[in-house]
C-alpha cells in the first residue's frame, strides 16, 4: 500500500516538475505507437473494408485465419523477427533502423495491422447485407461506397483502432528488442518500468505506469468522443 | 424514345433461370406496372434495369446505347430504386434525403429539399435519426432520397407493401406527380394488382421469370390476352 502511495506521489510530482527525462520518453512513446497506429490505420482501414465487402475473396480461407492469428501475435516474436530483418546481416540491415525509433515504428505497426484490419473486416462485414445495393443504386462509385459503410460503421472501426493502440502502447517485447532501451534515444514508456523494476526502484517504475495508464485513458477517451460525436450526427 | 429495350435478356444463377424475356420495351415516360406471383423473377428484372447486376444473356439498351457490362458512372447514375425495405444511412433524415445529391458532387438545393420534406409530411423530422422512423416514414424518405437526384427512369420494387392506407395514398400521389412533372419514366413492381391499375399506363404479368403479356392498363384488366393473366387477375395460383 506504501509503495502504491509513493508511486502515485512520484508519478504527480514527476508530472509538475515537468522531469526532462519523463517527458522525453512521453514523447517517444507518443511518437512511435502514434507512427505505428497512424501507419496501421492507413493500410489497415481500407483493407479491412475491401475484405469486409469482398463476397468472394480469392484465398479467403487462408486469409482471415491468418488475419485472425495475426491479432493474437506475440509481441516478443515480432520484436525478434523484426530484429533479425534490420539487424546487420538482415535483409534489410543497410537501412540501419535496428535500434532507432524508425524500427520500433515498423515493430509495432506490424503488431497493430492484423488488429486493424481484421476488427474493421468485422465491422463491415456486420453491416446491413443490402446495404452495398442501396448505396450502388444511389448512383455511388466503389470508393463511396467503401467510404459511406466505414462511415456507416464508425462504431467498430474506432473499436478497431483502440484495440489496436492499447496493444502496442503497453507493449514491451518489441520495443525493447528492437529501440534496445537506449536512454535518450529509444527508452518508451514500457521499457523504462521493466528497467527501473529490475533496478529495485519500484515506486518511479509504478509511477511510470500510472503515467502510461493515464496517456491510454486520455487517448482512448479522446476516440469515444470522436465516435461518440460520428455517432450524434 | 425507348428508355429500356431487353433482347433475349436472361439471368440465371448457377443452373436457375430466374429471368428469361425475349423482348420487352419501356417507353421513355411511362409508368410500366409489373406484376406477378412471389418469385416470379420481378426483382431480379429490376436489379438488370438498375445496372446492378448484368444479365447472363441478351442484349440490354438505354436510351439507345447499348449496356456494357461495367455500364459507367454516368449511365448507373440516370436510374434509381426504392426497395422494398430501403436501407436508410444511420444519419438524420435530411441528411439521408440529400446523400444521393452528395454523391454526385452537387450542393442539394435547400429549398426542393424543403419541399420534398414538406411534401412528404416529413418537416417535422428533418433532423431526427432515420433509423428510428416507423417503417413509412422510412419509405418516404427512401422516395424522397431517390426523386432528390432526379433520376431519368425510376424503379419502385414494392414501394408501398406493409404500409397503412395513408402511406400509400402519399407514395402513389407523389409517383403520380413525378411523373406529370418531370416526365420520369417508372417501373413499379408490385403485388398489388390495383395499385398498377391506379398508376401504370401499361402492365406486365411475370410468372417463371417470363413475361406473360404485356399491355395497356385498361385493357389488360378487363380483357387480358392470355389465360394464366385472367387466372393471375381472378386470384388463382399461377405459377
Amino acid at each position: 500500500m506504501r509503495t502504491l502511495v509513493d508511486a502515485l506521489t512520484s508519478a504527480v510530482r514527476l508530472l509538475a516538475e515537468g522531469d526532462a527525462a519523463l517527458l522525453e520518453i512521453v514523447g517517444l512513446t507518443l511518437r512511435v505507437t502514434g507512427g505505428a497506429l497512424l501507419i496501421a490505420m492507413l493500410i489497415g482501414i481500407p483493407l479491412g473494408a475491401a475484405m469486409g465487402l469482398s463476397h468472394r475473396l480469392p484465398g479467403a480461407g487462408l486469409i482471415v485465419p491468418l488475419v485472425y492469428t495475426g491479432m493474437g501475435l506475440p509481441p516478443v516474436v515480432v520484436g525478434l523477427f523484426v530484429y533479425m530483418f534490420l539487424s546487420r546481416e538482415g535483409p534489410l540491415g543497410a537501412l540501419g533502423w535496428l535500434f532507432t525509433p524508425t524500427g520500433m515504428i515498423v515493430a509495432q505497426s506490424i503488431l497493430a495491422l492484423p488488429l486493424v484490419v481484421g476488427l474493421t473486416m468485422s465491422a463491415v462485414q456486420g453491416v446491413d447485407p443490402n446495404l452495398p445495393l442501396q448505396l450502388r443504386a444511389l448512383g455511388a462509385t466503389r470508393r463511396q461506397l467503401a467510404f459511406t459503410t466505414l462511415v456507416e460503421v464508425r462504431g467498430g472501426v474506432t473499436a478497431a483502432v483502440v484495440a489496436a493502440f492499447g496493444a502496442i502502447i503497453s507493449e514491451v517485447g518489441a520495443v525493447l528488442l528492437v529501440g534496445g532501451n537506449i536512454e535518450s534515444e529509444t527508452r518508451v514508456l514500457t521499457t523504462a518500468i521493466v528497467l527501473e523494476t529490475r533496478k529495485g526502484n519500484f515506486a518511479l517504475a509504478l509511477a511510470l505506469g500510472i503515467i502510461l495508464l493515464t496517456l491510454a485513458f486520455v487517448a482512448n477517451f479522446a476516440f469515444y468522443r470522436l465516435e461518440g460525436r460520428g455517432r450524434s450526427r | 424514345m425507348t428508355a429500356f429495350a431487353l433482347a433475349g435478356i436472361r439471368r440465371t444463377y448457377g443452373d436457375r433461370t430466374v429471368v428469361d424475356i425475349a423482348d420487352l420495351e419501356v417507353r421513355e415516360g411511362e409508368v410500366l406496372g409489373i406484376v406477378g406471383p412471389s418469385g416470379a423473377g420481378k426483382s431480379t428484372l429490376l436489379r438488370l434495369l438498375n445496372f446492378l447486376e448484368p444479365p447472363t444473356a441478351g442484349a440490354l439498351t438505354f436510351f439507345g446505347g447499348v449496356v456494357p457490362e461495367e455500364p459507367p458512372i454516368e449511365m448507373r447514375r440516370q436510374v434509381t430504386t426504392v426497395f422494398q425495405r430501403p436501407v436508410l444511412l444511420n444519419r438524420t433524415v435530411r441528411e439521408n434525403l440529400v446523400f444521393g445529391v452528395g454523391l454526385r458532387g452537387r450542393a442539394p438545393d435547400r429549398d426542393v429539399v424543403a419541399g420534398w420534406l414538406e411534401h412528404l409530411g416529413l418537416s417535422d423530422l428533418a433532423d431526427a435519426p432515420a433509423r428510428r422512423l416507423s417503417g413509412g416514414e422510412g419509405q418516404r424518405v427512401a422516395l424522397a432520397r431517390a426523386l432528390l437526384v432526379e433520376p431519368r427512369v425510376l424503379l419502385l420494387d414494392e414501394p408501398t407493401s406493409n404500409l397503412d392506407p395513408y402511406n400509400v395514398g402519399l407514395i402513389e400521389r407523389t409517383i403520380g406527380q413525378v411523373r406529370g412533372a418531370h416526365d420520369t419514366t417508372v417501373v413499379l413492381v408490385t403485388h398489388n394488382v390495383h395499385q398498377a391499375r391506379r398508376l401504370a399506363d401499361r402492365v406486365a404479368l411475370m410468372i417463371g421469370g417470363r413475361l406473360i403479356e404485356v399491355g395497356a392498363t385498361e385493357g389488360f384488366f378487363t380483357d387480358p390476352v392470355r389465360e394464366e393473366t385472367a387466372a393471375f387477375l381472378r386470384g388463382d395460383l399461377v405459377y
